[in-house]
């Protein structure tokens, strides 16, 4: 049922907080809501954390219970968290949001007709393989037809996204 | 001249104590003093800030004589510089004049004093203020513009027939009001006035810098024209009065003539043109004060 679970060396994500959106271990537990908690690569010093404020992400580091920071130091940059965090789904996710929130007038702009753009691309070819199965009335062919197109479009869209938010 | 520059000296040498003009002059001494007067030339001095803290205000730590102490002002006693001892009466006005008086037996000529002494002295020496006081006219008022808003910006209007229009600002005329151009092939708006308070200025901005504006296009050029000559009774009034707006000559050239710079540069920026074209609108989920303008 659970499958990240608080341990020596879990990364944590901070929700809230002074530190919130940061990236921290756990280094040791002190009672049932504190833990010891460092983070030597993203800017958070050891110091006592309430669980209440800690995500568990699913990365997990190897350094004894109670070592120095040096020690989380090295686990960390030889698991290269910081990498395989930004290549998470989680953190795509926060920073687009954070993205999107920060989008100018213009740039909305921009993403309207972009998405606008790339729908018409959609619907033309969906039309067209409908048109083409209906003439043909052949039921098989049509949900393998509709996948590919979907991909082209859509990684258009994505470029169009990234220089409306330059 | 040597007695003025000995003085002049001394109070160079004050405001300076670390350096003196002695006759030996090391090199290093040298370029400091010739440093020192290319100094002098630009800033003569530099004020202390107020050598007695404050304690309560209009108490200060120290006393009279503390104080004459702590600036130093026994070192500091400046004479004026002595002229040549010839002394040159220095030209006084006249303080009498004798007219010449009619009459017999009155003596022709009276002295009479050029400057009086005041005949009235009031009852209170610093008269009382107008109520108007401090109450400027509008034309002396002083004008504001959002730091936003900078020549070029993009602002999107928000009331008056163009409301929700995207529109480029130009320039803050004389009354505050700023003036703004569709540019009209784009959308619509003609050169016109805005009001700052009805705008919401984007951080989209316009490279403007070469564009000249003529120096025509003033708060009276675009006031709205009445005619106020009622000649005729009641039943005519209303024709004369100018119902229909319309675009003089003049207008349409100036329009033409600062819209074909702008539009220029619009070019150069991918999708403006079409950005200047929409219209802005809020739907569902859309919150001003969540938004990044």
């Amino acid at each position: 049922v659970f499958k990240r679970f608080v341990e020596i060396g879990r990364v944590a994500f901070i929700s809230f907080g002074p530190h919130a959106g940061k990236l921290v271990a756990i280094v040791d537990v002190i009672d049932q809501n504190r833990a010891l908690v460092d983070g030597p690569c993203s800017g958070v010093r050891r110091q006592a954390m309430p669980f209440k404020c800690m995500q568990l992400t699913d990365f997990v580091l190897k350094f004894p219970h109670s070592a120095r920071q040096k020690c989380v130091r090295l686990a960390w940059e030889k698991e290269n968290i910081n990498e395989k965090w930004a290549a998470t789904r989680w953190a795509k996710k926060i920073e687009a949001r954070e993205k999107k929130a920060k989008m100018t007038d213009f740039d909305r702009y921009k993403v309207m007709k972009a998405k606008k753009m790339r729908n018409r691309i959609i619907k033309h070819e969906m039309k067209k393989l409908q048109r083409m199965s209906a003439k043909k009335g052949k039921k098989s062919e049509k949900p393998e037809k509709s996948e590919k197109p979907e991909k082209a479009p859509k990684s258009a869209k994505v470029q169009k996204a990234q220089k409306a938010q330059k | 001249a040597a007695g003025e520059k000995k003085p002049a000296e001394k109070a160079a040498g004050e405001k300076k104590p670390g350096k003196k003009k002695t006759g030996e002059k090391k090199p290093a001494e040298q370029k400091a003093t010739q440093r020192e007067v290319g100094e002098k030339k630009k800033k003569v001095k530099k004020h202390h800030a107020s050598r007695n803290p404050v304690l309560a205000r209009g108490i200060g730590r120290y006393s009279r004589s503390a104080m004459y102490a702590r600036k130093a002002l026994y070192k500091r006693k400046y004479t004026a510089p002595e002229t040549k001892i010839e002394k040159k009466k220095k030209e006084k006005p006249r303080a009498t004049i004798t007219k010449p008086v009619g009459g017999d037996k009155n003596g022709g000529s009276r002295v009479v004093k050029i400057r009086k002494m005041p005949r009235y002295y009031p009852t209170e020496d610093v008269p009382r203020k107008l109520l108007s006081h401090g109450k400027k006219p509008f034309c002396q008022h002083k004008r504001r513009l959002r730091a936003s808003i900078t020549p070029g910006t993009v602002l999107i209007l928000l009331t008056g027939r163009h409301r929700g229009k995207r529109v480029v600002f130009l320039k803050q005329l004389a009354t505050g009001l700023l003036l703004v151009t569709g540019p009209l092939v784009i959308n619509r708006v003609p050169l016109r006035r805005a009001h700052q308070k009805f705008v919401i200025a984007t951080s989209t901005k316009v490279d403007i810098s070469g564009v000249k504006i003529p120096k025509h296009l003033t708060d009276a050029y675009f006031k709205k024209k009445r005619l106020r000559k009622p000649k005729h009774q009641e039943g005519e009034i209303f024709d004369t009065e100018k119902e229909k707006y319309e675009i003089t000559e003049q207008r349409k050239t100036d329009q033409k003539a600062v819209d074909s710079q702008i539009l220029a540069r619009i070019k150069k920026v991918p999708q403006l043109r079409g950005y200047l074209r929409s219209t802005f609108c809020l739907s569902n989920g859309v919150y001003p004060h969540k938004l990044v303008f």
